[in-house]
């Protein structure tokens, strides 16, 4: 597979401050990869450095074959990018702002009609801009990114302000150009609201690359233990070791509840002695390592490495 | 060349959008308006040259009014854009910095000057309605008038960007804007005079006062004005001044062209070089 991005030992500083450090990865084609981190993790400026709209202070950045901050635009006009909370002049119209931003890309007007009518706005095309919600903005805002038909999108906390509905409609949207071989970039503060949507997630933190894999390799070595839960009769909560068996961390919650954390290895024994014949067990759910949990692992082992 | 157009065309398409191009150009024609036919009261209706005598008011006018109108409209195009977070969308498209303020640049001086000709025009037009004998040489010093209205808009307009392009917030663009207005319009012809007052004539050598005088478009701009044609300088009072000045029009033409070039050069240089 090609690369789209590449990105290599970039090292960004403001100042004394270092937003992003020593971070390698390569993008392919056709792949939908998500950039976590938390507020100040730096996310966006990865971002801005791909976009050549900053430079690396040191290390290098290939975007569709060519340095961004070299001031080639031909990559360019192949890129979308949608800012976090994005804004427009509040003056013209939706139809009038995405026209302005086709004329820059050198696409035709003609394509802006469609491209409205696909984020649902053609309604309110001809409405200032300055009148629109904040998730009609997002769409507005989405429609430019998609001006085009970029190989590359770099989509900044793009489902933020955007209702379930919408939020569904757009991953349709990115979904249908990964599948038509764009490198779709999306970052977002919690892997939750990705939905598992990408093929592979980048975590970051405080400018340092944290990991990098998909959703089940992420899973794999984090190592992180299934919650099981057990409602227990009466009689079963006296003396739970005795037909639970040597459980370690194992404990009581709302009363008639036990939990157990199992890790990968002991969860089936677990689960086949709670469902044995005689065991005082009355329900069972079952619960896997949560998207928040596996964020907040990658987030504390790095912090404990420091 | 193409992207510059673009910009520009947007630049336009929003000033009349906000209204900005209906303000300046009904403020504008309002005031040479009142100004054509009050100002003319004193002096009576019987004066052949009754253009000149418009266009010494209206140059007076364009003095105070050019100057504001161009800040206003400059000092927010870079820090205000920035701040609202439009900048950053734009500049990830296929156009580059300078592209981006030349084109601003070209937007806003055809709405500045669309304004100054229509409203000055508008006056001259109802001066000639009216019946008043005017004749070419004063249609010609009339049409240098509004043409170098339009430059000292310009120049202003380009200091107004260089503002936006250094500051950091859109406050501070704001009050260094009405400052800069303050310094050129009114302290700094104060203080020439109070320096020559003081001076009685001994040190300050006659070249020295010229280059103080280009110092300043504002002053640049009045003394092609007011001492441009012998018509002219004979009703402002500049007669005098016209004949002992040193400086001809076209040393004037180019201090107000580099007034608005050297400062838009120096708005592109510390914008490319801003942090996003």
């Amino acid at each position: 597979m090609t690369s789209t991005v590449e990105i290599r030992n970039v090292v960004k500083r403001f100042g004394k401050v270092e937003a992003v450090r020593d971070v390698s990865f390569s993008l392919p084609e056709g792949e939908t990869v998500a950039l976590v981190g938390h507020n100040g993790a730096g996310k966006t400026t990865l971002m801005k450095l791909m976009l050549g709209l900053i430079r690396p202070t040191s290390g290098s950045i290939t975007v569709l074959g060519d340095d961004p901050a070299a001031g080639q635009f031909e990559a360019r006009r192949r890129l979308g990018y949608l800012p976090e909370s994005v804004s427009f002049n509040a003056a013209l119209t939706g139809r009038e702002t995405l026209a302005f931003y086709a004329r820059l890309k050198r696409e035709p007007t003609t394509a802006v009609q469609p491209l409205l009518d696909r984020v649902g706005l053609s309604h309110a095309a001809s409405r200032r801009v300055g009148t629109y919600s904040k998730g009609m903005r997002q769409r507005l805002g989405l429609a430019q990114a998609l001006l085009g038909e970029p190989r590359v999108l770099l989509l900044d906390e793009p489902t933020t302000g955007l209702d379930p509905a919408l939020r569904h409609s757009f991953y349709e949207i990115v979904e249908e150009l990964r599948g038509r071989g764009a490198t779709v970039l999306l970052s977002s503060h919690a892997l939750t609201e990705l939905e598992e949507r990408a093929g592979r997630v980048i975590i970051m933190n405080r400018g340092i690359k944290v990991a990098d894999g998909t959703l089940d390799e992420l899973r794999r070595i984090a190592r992180l233990p299934t919650r099981i839960r057990l409602k227990v009769s009466d009689v079963g909560l006296a003396n739970v070791p005795n037909w639970l068996g040597p459980v370690e961390g194992w404990r009581r919650v709302n009363g008639h509840m036990v939990e157990i954390d199992a890790s990968a290895e002991s969860k089936i024994e677990v689960l086949r002695r709670a469902t044995n014949e005689g065991a005082p067990v009355e329900d069972l759910d079952v619960i896997p390592p949560t998207l928040d949990e596996l964020y907040a692992h990658f987030l504390l082992s790095q912090e404990a490495a420091r | 060349m193409r992207n510059i157009l673009i910009v520009a065309r947007k630049e336009i398409q929003e000033g009349l959008r906000n209204r900005w191009v209906l303000a300046t150009t009904l403020l504008l024609a309002g005031l040479a308006l009142s100004l054509t036919f009050l100002g003319s009261a004193p002096t009576g209706t019987v004066g052949v040259r009754a253009l000149d005598v418009v266009i010494v008011s209206l140059s007076s006018l364009t003095i105070f009014l050019l100057p504001l109108i161009a800040l206003l409209i400059s000092h927010d195009a870079i820090v205000g854009e920035m701040e609202r977070g439009t900048m950053l969308l734009l500049l990830s498209y296929p156009v580059g910095r300078w592209q981006v303020l030349l084109g601003k640049f070209l937007g806003h001086l055809s709405i500045l000057a669309f304004a100054t000709l229509l409203g000055y025009g508008a006056a001259a037009g109802a001066l000639a309605a009216t019946g008043a004998e005017i004749d070419a040489e004063s249609w010609i010093a009339f049409a240098t008038m509004i043409g170098s209205s339009i430059m000292l808009g310009a120049a202003f307009i380009a200091v107004g960007y260089l503002v936006s392009a250094l500051v950091r917030e859109r406050g501070t663009a704001g009050g260094i804007a009405v400052g800069i207005w303050l310094v050129f319009v009114l302290i700094y012809d104060m203080a020439l005079l109070g320096m020559l007052v003081v001076d009685q004539g001994q040190i300050l050598s006659g070249s020295f006062l010229n280059a103080l005088l280009l110092l300043n478009p504002a002053d640049a701009y009045r003394l092609f004005n007011l001492t441009g044609s012998a018509g002219v300088s004979a009703f402002s009072g500049m007669a005098g001044v016209a004949q002992s000045a040193t400086l001809s029009p076209p040393v004037l033409l180019a201090a107000l062209a580099a007034w608005a070039l050297v400062p838009l050069a120096l708005a592109a240089l510390a914008f490319s070089r801003r942090e996003l």
